[in-house]
């Protein structure tokens, strides 16, 4: 079906005069290609080719249905000086990104550090806290933050400031805190790192007199920076791309007031609502270029604080 | 395993586990509430899901499921949950067929440009799916695939899932290269090699790929939203998003007791396979 598509060099040579040596290694090349076949074709077909189509089409003006046409700069020029939405859009983005991946990350890291001395619960609260993880991506939950941060909701209850959901300054912070609550997997992450650091550096450090705080800054902090680097770059990234709950929790538009106007609901909305596919193409290039350069620098000040322990263990 | 035994003094030990579990019961009521209230809401007659202020309902209303097995938009719940179920079903297949071809290509075989492909292959892990999104649409209209399954399973068949090639990859190089070697020196391919001594060993990986696609599909929501528009071939997830515009406060119990079912199977999965599933994410973050 999908395996079809191979590279030439497939068929066996049988014949026994071949050198028994060379034969085997030209055989296992071209099975390699068979292999990778599929991840080839959906790489080509599915990532490649659309990446190099939708750099196209951000130059063009395009509806789905009339053909393309070329219009330079103009998507970019727009967007940048002539949308106030847009502008709103990557505001509220940043703004969400800033709020909920250092929060989760450090209710992870707590916990982690909680659980990591713990004798006995410990399997049962890792599980217990990694759930949210599997299921706060779901349409039920995001459902469920809508009503519990709506007016009359619990929250509303607790605070009483009339739910957050239908309030411009505090909708975002609802969408926000579906994502810290989903702390789950980044601490899972961290524990397993915990777990790794060797128990002779803690007995040692006490030995030499050092208190749990200096423990704590001197031993785990530093050993534990690659995972911490590697939870960073991973919920960023992800941060970057949340769609559900602010779809959710706005019913689709992005309000009140523009105020979940997330980065990929505006461009669902240009998109797949208004018809203008050269625009969203060039706002995809943009998110695609914004978190490439947010990866690169969070990559360069790594080197600063990431300590790797012991250079290329692979 | 490794516990660290640094101080041992009785006393402040004590009571620090004391305060210990209770910070974490305390955390975990705050952690569940939201699924609680899910389950309860589920269960409260029509007057008391706005107005009462108790998590708890006054009378357990089952009422509301009967209404929510009757469905959205006259699309019975047995064929929404039917359509969930073969979208995730065929990703699962897709997934754990052409993720572990290509992670025994990566893993194990040589071939040329293997350094650079694996390190494109890395690279669009973090591919925001955004960026391909749309092409992708157009490629699919022109095929005229919309408002069929085929834009949501075929990509899973073509291994563009990296993140579950890379996750096998780093199992399979785990595994002990003495038997592969010994069955060469047998004459035995790569092929008959990997079908029958790599793939096996490489189950846990494959499992949790499978659970892990299982879910990541089954919760997917904008793939749905911009593919399929027929009522008749909504999913779950797309059945509860039109349920919210096109009811009112009342139909709240009935929805949110769809949202009961929607996330069952998930709840199960995580149930019976919690181990696969913790272990299967910390394993991810520390060999990268």
């Amino acid at each position: 079906m999908t395996t079809t598509e191979i590279p030439a060099p497939t068929a066996r040579p049988k014949r026994p005069t071949a050198a028994p040596k060379r034969r085997p290694k030209r055989e296992r090349e071209g099975a390699a290609w068979v292999f990778l076949s599929p991840w080839v074709l959906g790489a080509c077909v599915l990532t490649l080719l659309p990446m190099a189509v939708s750099l196209y089409l951000s130059f063009t003006d395009y509806n789905l249905f009339d053909p393309p046409r070329w219009i330079g700069l103009r998507n970019y020029t727009q967007m940048f000086t002539e949308d106030p939405r847009y502008w709103r859009s990557v505001v509220t983005t940043l703004t969400y990104v800033v709020i909920a991946v250092p929060l989760q990350l450090a209710l992870a890291l707590v916990v982690a550090l909680a659980l990591k001395s713990m004798k006995s619960g410990k399997a049962f609260y890792r599980s217990a806290f990694y759930a949210p993880s599997l299921l706060g991506a779901s349409m039920s939950i995001a459902l469920v933050w809508r009503a519990v941060f709506n007016d009359g909701g619990t929250v509303d209850n607790l605070v009483g400031n009339g739910g957050w959901v239908n309030k411009p300054g505090w909708s975002l912070v609802a969408v926000a805190l579906l994502t810290v609550w989903q702390f789950g997997a980044p601490m899972v992450i961290f524990l397993a790192g915990l777990q790794q650091i060797p128990a002779e550096l803690y007995e040692a450090a006490a030995v030499d007199g050092a208190g749990k705080w200096r423990q704590f800054m001197s031993i785990t902090v530093p050993m534990l920076s690659p995972v911490l680097f590697f939870n960073l770059v991973l919920q960023t990234i992800q941060a970057f791309q949340v769609f559900t709950p602010a779809f959710a929790i706005s019913g689709g538009r992005g309000g009140p007031a523009d105020s979940t106007l997330v980065y990929t609901l505006y461009l669902y909305d240009r998109g797949f609502v208004a018809s203008h596919m050269g625009y969203a193409s060039a706002m995809a290039w943009v998110l695609l270029l914004v978190i490439g350069a947010v990866t690169a620098v969070l990559f360069r000040t790594s080197r600063s604080w990431v300590f790797y322990a012991s250079e290329g263990d692979r | 395993m490794t516990a660290i035994s640094a101080t041992t003094d009785r006393k402040p030990v004590r009571w620090g586990r004391i305060a210990l579990h209770l910070g974490c019961l305390a955390a975990l009521l705050v952690v569940l509430y939201p699924l609680v209230w899910l389950l309860a809401t589920s269960l409260k007659p029509a007057d008391e899901v706005i107005t009462s202020l108790n998590l708890l309902p006054s009378h357990v209303e089952w009422s509301n499921y009967k209404t929510a097995l009757d469905g959205v938009n006259d699309v019975s719940i047995w064929r929404l949950l039917s359509n969930s179920l073969l979208i995730a079903g065929g990703a699962v297949l897709g997934n754990v067929i052409s993720c572990s071809l290509a992670a025994y290509a990566f893993a194990r075989l040589r071939f040329r440009f293997r350094g650079p492909l694996f390190a494109f292959m890395i690279a669009t892990i973090m591919l925001p799916h955004h960026a391909v999104l749309i092409p992708q649409y157009i490629i699919f209209n022109q095929l005229g695939l919309v408002n069929t399954y085929w834009p949501l399973i075929l990509p899973k068949f073509l291994a563009t899932e990296a993140f579950f090639v890379f996750l096998i990859v780093q199992f399979m190089r785990g595994l002990p290269r003495e038997l592969e070697e010994a069955a060469r020196i047998d004459g035995c391919g790569p092929f008959r090699s990997f079908f029958q001594i790599v793939l096996p060993l490489t189950r846990p990986a494959l499992i949790t790929t499978a659970i892990f696609t299982f879910i990541w599909t089954w919760n997917d929501f904008f793939t749905q939203l911009i593919y399929l528009f027929d009522p008749q071939k909504f999913t779950l997830t797309l059945a509860l998003s039109s349920f919210v515009d096109s009811s009112s406060q009342s139909a709240f119990g009935p929805m949110f007791a769809m949202s009961v079912i929607a996330l069952l199977p998930i709840v199960l999965f995580f149930l019976a396979f919690q181990r696969f599933l913790v272990e299967g994410m910390a394993s991810s973050g520390l060999k990268g």
